[in-house]
């Protein structure tokens, strides 16, 4: 069995750094022109299945939004300009600007410092229908010192597109768990920027499952030294979905950290996934420590993953930076192991996915959505790996 | 009753150069209750035969028979051996990231038993198993092998195999690369297995270390693919004294 280890792009500069992956953050939309398809960061999205999304026209959609939150926690809105006075990071593609400039108001979730909250702030996203397409824009701001755990859950029929800015403030610790349980049609588009103050510790874990075209993209930066991001992500593909997570995460600030682990499964004619980690260590990025990981399971024919890590290194002087990316079949040693103990081969690959998946599942830290998580894996595995032969095979 | 009939077992691999027959008639009985000790120079085919009969996809049956108890293994799918009552202590088992010894355990268990052990008396025995092997209660909670040490893998190894409890164990070299105390732990566990009625035991070494603390029924000496010579366990003595020269230039 073959491992395919992705080649990754390492430069060393010492001045400017000119790519890609330094794109300037702006809400203006005319620096963000619309793409042909060729270009590095849309080169493997299938734009027209994304429809208007791109198109500069208001979208005429809403999208329901239930939001549990607790006392302390300030829920409102605001208009763009008062959203752009609250700082954060500007969009980093026409989509981001998209969702900004279209967005009918900014929803602001406010954590306000020294806050901790042990109740879950739940948002739901229940889309109901393609007809109209939806841009959203929304800011959470957890205050100096606050620690919260958040939950956003995305359901039902959309044609979506979304800015959320989060701006964690010095010394606070926040969970950011995002669902996206989309119906077949779904097709979501989203950028989450997350800005991570002095000493505070973010944790983002990104699970998609549903959707015709789900493409995300989760940037990261720092508002001061000693931040520390961690990005999981979680993906099940199956026949003819495209799912794409692309990640930024800009050392801008010294002895800053990231750690970024996602992991997806594949299965059936054109299950397509894309996965895109850069990390930039920009030159006054001292003593930061960045490790990302990609892992793709592939269980059927006819299923394509991409994955590409890219390092950008302008300092040597780092603690650490490192990346890997696998994607493969089953592994033949580990199904010989377990079923050289009785277990049955299905049962076997039953048990690998789990595992593979369960890794990063009990980190979430909330019961409700692990269990739900598994038995959402359980699902998937039913429709491929568990079958059971019809009658005339 | 046990008993493990192998037959002119021919095994070959696919190389870059073509198929290489690895095993050129392995002939080999191991009678209800026996212990057989198989020792021979590294590359001689010692693991081949072991995977073999466990049923390892990499190693193709070109020729033989392998019997369990009158039954035809060869015939048989890797989980179906193993079932049947065939266990293989393997020399580097295989990490299976993300799934809880007592999850793979249990699972084992089950598929083996073709029933779901009874929960309280399960735990005790994991437990028991665990803690005879000098594994702490932590253990059932880490992934299968991964990150264990090398002494913390063989003994994962014998502990499944007093837990599964099969008819014939294969256990392949699983004595390097311990420590003499690791070894004694791991020789008590296999001599608690063999100590029950009717258990057959294969066990694969490239030392005659081991062999003080299990003492074998019978020794064979593997040499370029086949049984080059069988004895008691005299023979063992004098492999350790004059080691396996003799037979090697014999083969040539």
């Amino acid at each position: 069995m073959a491992t395919l280890v992705t080649e990754a792009l390492e430069t060393v500069r010492n001045d400017h750094v000119e790519s890609h992956l330094h794109t300037t953050p702006t809400f203006d939309l005319a620096a963000h022109p619309t793409p042909s398809g060729r270009e590095e960061i849309w080169r493997f999205t299938p734009l027209r299945r994304l429809g208007s999304l791109l198109d500069d026209v208001a979208p005429g959609g809403r999208i329901e939004l239930q939001a549990d939150v607790p006392a302390g926690v300030a829920w409102s809105t605001v208009t763009a300009d008062e959203a752009a006075a609250l700082g954060g990071i500007a969009p980093l593609d026409r989509l981001g600007a998209l969702a900004a400039l279209h967005a009918p108001q900014v929803g602001v979730l406010d954590i306000p410092a020294d806050t901790e909250l042990t109740e879950l702030i739940r948002v739901r996203a229940i889309g109901a229908g393609t007809a109209d397409a939806v841009a959203e824009h929304t800011v959470i701001r957890v205050g100096r010192h606050a620690s919260a755990r958040l939950l956003l859950e995305n359901s039902g029929s959309a044609h979506y597109n979304e800015f959320v800015q989060v701006i964690v403030e010095d010394g606070a610790r926040v969970d950011l768990v995002t669902i996206n349980d989309w119906a077949d049609d779904a097709v979501h588009t989203g950028q989450t920027n997350i800005l991570v103050g002095r000493d505070a510790e973010v944790r983002h874990f990104e699970v998609t499952i549903g959707g015709d075209v789900v493409r995300t993209s989760t940037n990261v930066a720092y508002s001061g030294t000693g931040g520390a991001f961690e990005g999981f992500g979680l993906y099940f593909a199956d026949a003819g979905q495209h799912i794409e997570h692309r990640l930024f995460v800009d050392h801008n600030q010294p002895k800053t950290s990231s750690n970024v682990v996602y992991k997806g499964a594949l299965q059936g004619e054109r299950a397509h996934t894309v996965w895109i980690g850069n990390i930039l260590i920009r030159k006054v990025a001292e003593g930061i420590e960045t490790y990302e990981e990609n892992r793709n399971l592939i269980l059927s024919d006819g299923a394509q993953a991409d994955s590409v890590p890219n390092l950008e290194i302008e300092t040597g002087e780092i603690a650490g930076a490192g990346h890997a990316s696998a994607t493969a079949r089953f592994d033949d040693e580990q199904l010989f192991y377990l079923r050289s103990r009785g277990i049955s081969e299905k049962e076997a690959q039953r048990l690998v996915v789990h595992g593979f998946f369960d890794d990063l599942i009990r980190r979430i830290g909330i019961a409700e959505v692990e269990d739900k998580l598994r038995v959402t894996v359980e699902a998937e595995l039913a429709k491929n790996v568990l079958r059971e032969p019809g009658p005339g095979a | 009753m046990s008993k493990l009939e192998i037959k002119d077992l021919q095994v070959q691999v696919a190389t870059e150069d073509g198929p290489k027959q690895i095993l050129k008639g392995v002939t080999l009985t191991i009678a209800d209750g026996e212990t057989h000790a198989i020792m021979g120079p590294n590359g001689s085919g010692k693991s081949t035969l072991a995977y073999s009969v466990a049923g390892h996809p990499k190693y193709e049956v070109t020729g033989g028979s392998v019997l369990l108890d009158g039954e035809e293994v060869l015939e048989m799918s890797v989980d179906e051996r193993a079932r049947a009552g065939l266990f293989l202590a393997m020399q580097y088992p295989v990490e299976v990231p993300g799934v809880s010894v007592a999850n793979f355990l249990r699972t084992a268990k089950t598929a083996i038993d073709g029933e779901a052990p009874k929960l309280r008396t399960w735990v005790k025995d994991v437990n028991k198993a665990l803690g005879d092997l000098n594994l702490d209660a932590t253990f059932s909670h880490r992934s299968v092998n991964e990150g264990f040490s090398g002494g913390e893998k063989k003994r994962h190894e014998i502990a499944q195999l007093e837990l599964l409890d099969p008819k014939v164990a294969i256990l392949d070299e699983t004595d390097s690369g311990l420590d003499i105390d690791a070894l004694k732990v791991v020789s008590e566990g296999v001599n608690r297995f063999r100590g029950q009625p009717g258990k057959g035991v294969l066990l694969i070494t490239h030392y005659t270390r081991i062999l003080r603390y299990i003492q074998p029924d019978h020794v064979h000496v593997f040499v370029d693919g086949r049984v080059a010579e069988s004895g008691g366990a005299e023979l063992a003595d004098e492999l350790e004294a004059n080691g396996y020269d003799k037979y090697l230039v014999a083969a040539r």
